[in-house]
């Protein structure tokens, strides 16, 4: 894609475009020219040298069972997450969509949650959950039921995995009741007339018709759990307990900043890179594919 | 009509249902932040005895106070004022950036363009939180370690923006640029004059966008702060929490939480036709 009309000058198109290369070089390329060259490399123990290792830091990583099983819970948290937050949001909009009136409503009470940050989600989830003053844990207490997600790795990924959720529905609220107000009325009434109930038009006609919309809010979200709830977790587990709740995001900063071990925090960031890097392909992959659609 | 309407639009029962089901939704959505209002309201007496009470209490005005001008390692107005400086610098550090080299990617032909083209690209791919330690180190490396340049540049080194704007421009018809071409009009004149203000609404959704993304950044602050002073209210929240056993004073924590979600809930609220556009804009 080309422009007809361009102007001339050479000086004037570089000067404009001087801010963001020197921005982008500065605190982009070369931290993550950094990171690919750190990654070779492991410091020595007083970290006055660093010494190379080649592919070594990579080869230790993926025979660690800490990592491999930082992997698994990565997986676990961002399936969970997306399931628990797209379900509801789904759900949520399926009902806004039937209303004639007032869906504009509801829409804007469930809009909001949008922008309460993950970490401020995870400090109020925390406090209803919190093992000496949580009003939930006091409740569950009387049902018989003694949570303590400090101890209970079960029970940690559970609470961060709401957590993360719930600041996620408005988001995908507002992707599926678009969705959903695009497909053609007169498809569904042709189904209804036809007898099909409530749940078969759904399977068989809503829900195909959004599956583009499904599709890449499947993506989205991964992303978003892969990258975006380390606030969560800092606030509500800190990776506890015993690494249960540890992602691989999360899994880079501990390394890095609290167990200073630059080299495998370095080696963690590429094959993190990597990941970003196919979830993109994918995501451009479907967005070509839902343009002609 | 109305008849055939009936058969897919809920009404009677049906209605009701609809209504109890969206209700149940919000309650689900709502509680978290109805609980942490009301312990904002109560004294820390009320809430270290579970369960606590359900309905606010007399001390709203006493832990507001409290927190915005004392807080506990820092005043909460203070962390407010920073956020708000780091907010509105990310946003209009990355819509100023971008503006720029988008209008010059699309309506120049210069040596490099392709090359610059794809080296913004390739920054979609890279969130901050994967680069940390690197970006770390060069902010330390400038001295920027709390301050807020270094708050908000490593932040707006992304092309999101850039790609967006060059989308918009790239449907700008080009009649517009050949008429300010023939009456003789410099580009910079044809980029203030009709350019800026046609992207008026585009560059106010992206705004809203970018506000909500700068303000709830956690993992960034965290790490380059270290001065209580310089703390973010969305990380100064975790630092409120005391190390080991002690118990943590609930009241401040939930006003400072509730504070921390005002600004962009107002934003969003009251910018909520734009707020969907910049979401929708910015994930195409």
């Amino acid at each position: 894609m080309e422009k007809r009309v361009t102007f001339k000058g050479i000086w004037l198109p570089l000067l404009l475009v001087t801010p963001q290369i020197v921005i982008t070089a500065v605190f982009f390329f070369y931290p993550a020219g950094q990171a690919v060259w750190q990654s070779l490399f492991i410091p020595d123990p007083f970290g006055l040298s660093m010494q190379y290792v080649g592919l070594g830091n990579f080869r230790y990583l993926l025979g660690n069972s800490y990592y491999l099983t930082s992997f698994v819970t990565t997986a676990v948290f961002s399936v969970l997450v997306t399931v628990v937050s797209m379900g509801i949001a789904l759900y949520l909009a399926v009902l806004a969509d039937r209303l004639i009136k007032g869906s504009g409503v509801y829409r804007t009470l469930l809009i909001w949650p949008y922008a309460v940050a993950p970490a401020v989600a995870g400090v109020l989830w925390l406090f209803m959950f919190n093992t000496r003053v949580g009003v939930v844990t006091w409740y569950l207490g009387v049902l018989g039921y003694d949570w303590n997600h400090v101890l209970n790795g079960g029970e940690a990924m559970g609470l961060v995995v709401v957590a993360s959720a719930w600041g996620r529905i408005s988001y995908n609220f507002l992707f599926f009741l678009a969705g959903l107000q695009a497909i053609p009325k007169s498809v569904i009434e042709a189904a209804a007339i036809d007898g099909a109930r409530f749940w078969v038009r759904f399977r068989t006609i809503v829900f195909p018709l959004l599956s583009p919309t499904t599709f890449f809010l499947l993506v989205v979200n991964i992303v978003y759990a892969f990258f975006e709830t380390f606030g969560v977790i800092h606030t509500i587990t800190g990776g506890g307990p015993q690494q249960s709740t540890t992602i691989l995001v999360y899994k880079v900063f501990s390394d890095g900043f609290v167990g200073q071990d630059l080299g495998s925090s370095a080696a963690q960031s590429v094959i993190l890179l990597f990941i970003v890097g196919l979830l993109t392909i994918f995501q451009f992959k479907f967005i070509e594919r839902r343009v002609h659609y | 009509m109305a008849e055939r309407l009936g058969m897919v639009e809920k009404r009677g029962v049906g209605l009701w249902l609809t209504h109890v089901g969206l209700i149940i939704g919000l309650l689900f959505i709502f509680f978290p932040i109805w609980l942490a209002f009301v312990a904002s309201t109560v004294s820390q007496a009320d809430i270290i005895k579970p369960p606590m009470p359900l309905w606010p209490g007399d001390q709203l005005y006493e832990n507001y106070s409290r927190a915005l001008l004392s807080g506990i390692n820092a005043p909460v107005a203070w962390m407010m004022v920073n956020s708000l400086i780091m907010a509105l610098g990310i946003a209009f550090g990355k819509i100023l950036i971008s503006l720029l080299s988008a209008f010059a990617i699309v309506y120049f032909k210069f040596p490099g363009r392709k090359m610059f083209f794809w080296l913004i690209f390739l920054t979609l791919m890279l969130p901050v939180e994967v680069r940390i330690v690197p970006t770390y180190q060069v902010v330390a490396n400038f001295g920027m370690l709390n301050s807020y340049s270094g708050l908000i540049f490593p932040l707006i080194a992304s092309a999101t923006a850039t790609f967006l704007f060059r989308q918009f421009f790239m449907t700008v018809p080009d009649e517009l640029a050949e008429a300010a071409r023939v009456d003789g009009a410099r580009p910079m004149r044809f980029f203030w004059d009709i350019l800026l203000p046609m992207s008026r609404t585009n560059i106010a959704a992206l705004f809203v966008i970018l506000f909500i993304y700068g303000w709830n950044q956690y993992l960034w602050p965290l790490l380059i702060t270290t001065d209580p002073s310089m703390n973010t209210i969305v990380m100064g929240i975790k630092q409120m929490f005391p190390s080991g056993d002690d118990l943590a004073d609930w009241p401040v924590i939930m006003a400072t939480s509730i504070l921390a979600m005002i600004p962009p809930v107002i934003v969003v609220i009251s910018m909520q036709r734009l707020f969907i556009r910049g979401l929708v804009d910015s994930e195409k």
